[in-house]
């Protein structure tokens, strides 16, 4: 071992593994061409994830569009002795809120409305300070990210309750509730939004702190 | 490569050795905070029986009655996956998928790939693949949502609880049961230590 090695994985041209986290140096051939590939685990190695920001960018941007029918189109009719009543999410919310289920109110509101909002505003964000070389607050903006990473799949909450209340409540005329269009979309949201996170790669937050005080941490 | 114990972290690239951690002691990256390694208590023999206990329970939740709803004389009973064919019947195949991967089959592929490494591992042998299946247990993680789906059914309870009578079957003690198997199991696994039992291939 030499003294004072290199502060990154990137600038000691090793590669490191996003599955199992093995370090290894790429093959010989690899600068001609050819994938290297993990020799633990054999998941393919990257020395960033591909194309981190143009993949994450279009999937933002995607869900951006999505989330406007998944808020707006219903996301189930329910069905009482013959009435037909069309629900968005909103109006869920709301119900809860007038019957007096505060907290399941308050529940539904975070998991569906403020948690994709506030992914698609930290992804855009960290994309945009990434882009303008921005040295601020790296510690924080790496939080942020893990913070995006783990609360997306909470998301997924009211297509799980739409499918529980459309597989209890089916007694036709009587009482009976179908899953809306609004379910649809809102699930593309959940699903488009956990893949941009997972795009992402924090370690280019990280890379422009190493272009001048590199090797100071090591 | 594993023995010089010098790893990268995932988060901010920041390369470093990695310490001989006691056991439940935890490794975080000095730049950034990520966690970098949790070394856990016998961790191995802890999820091996935690996983057992998930398979049983997955087969019972998936074959009792779950709720059953009961207005006025008329009774519905449901089994867990009734829903998602209720879905697919209403003509929205791929939002039913999505609940059936999320709920059912990626769980279910999760503890299967588990068995199939953990008791091999406890056995001192190892099983073809075994790197590559781990891979995929690791991959499904984020998207296995029981515990969401569990919440789910509590937001569902709630608001048909004005509207008629819930009768809560096996499936559903089995189902609340499972997702703290589950939680356990990710709670007492140390994927490090997985992966540092798997050696590089030559």
């Amino acid at each position: 071992m030499k003294p004072g090695p290199p502060a990154t994985a990137l600038r000691a041209r090793l590669l490191s593994c996003s599955v199992c986290h093995l370090l290894s140096r790429p093959p010989a051939g690899h600068a001609t061409g050819g994938r290297p590939v993990c020799p633990r685990c054999g998941a393919t190695l990257h020395w960033r994830k591909p194309n981190s920001l143009g993949r994450t960018w279009a999937l933002v941007l995607a869900a951006v569009l999505l989330y406007l029918p998944a808020n707006l189109l219903p996301v189930m009719h329910t069905t009482s002795w013959g009435r037909v009543q069309s629900d968005t999410i909103m109006s869920g919310v709301i119900y809860f809120a007038q019957t007096g289920s505060w907290p399941i109110a308050l529940v539904i509101f975070v998991a569906s409305i403020v948690v994709p909002l506030a992914k698609l505003l930290i992804l855009s964000f960290l994309m945009l300070t990434v882009q303008r070389r921005s040295r601020w607050r790296p510690v924080d903006r790496t939080r942020l990210y893990r913070v995006t990473e783990v609360i997306g799949r909470w998301s997924m909450l009211d297509v799980y309750v739409v499918t529980i209340l459309v597989a209890l409540v089916n007694l036709g005329n009587l009482a009976s509730i179908e899953a809306g269009p609004g379910a649809v979309f809102f699930a593309a949201v959940v699903v488009i939004t956990m893949f941009a996170a997972a795009g992402f790669d924090p370690r280019l937050i990280w890379d422009v702190m190493e272009d001048s005080d590199g090797g100071r941490h090591a | 490569m594993t023995a010089l114990r010098i790893t990268a972290c995932h988060e901010c690239d920041l390369l470093q050795r990695l310490p001989s951690l006691p056991p439940g002691g935890t490794a975080r990256c000095p730049r950034c905070g990520a966690l970098l390694h949790r070394r856990r208590v016998d961790s191995l023999q802890r999820a091996l029986a935690l996983t057992l206990a998930g398979m049983m329970l997955f087969l019972v939740a998936n074959s009792f009655p779950f709720l059953g709803f009961r207005l006025q004389a008329q009774v519905q009973e449901t089994i867990l996956v009734t829903g998602i064919y209720k879905l697919y019947s209403q003509g929205l195949a791929g939002l039913a998928t999505l609940v059936l991967l999320t709920t059912v089959l990626f769980p279910a592929a999760q503890l299967a790939g588990l068995l199939y490494i953990l008791v091999p591992l406890k056995l001192h042998r190892s099983p073809p693949g075994m790197a590559g299946v781990y891979r995929v247990v690791r991959a499904l993680q984020p998207w296995s949502m029981m515990e969401v789906f569990m919440l789910g059914i509590l937001v569902a309870l709630v608001k048909l609880a004005k509207m008629a009578t819930i009768l809560p079957g096996i499936s559903l003690f089995a189902f609340m049961a499972l997702i703290f198997a589950l939680a356990g199991v990710s709670a007492v696994l140390d994927p490090e230590g997985v992966w540092e039992r798997i050696s590089p291939r030559p």
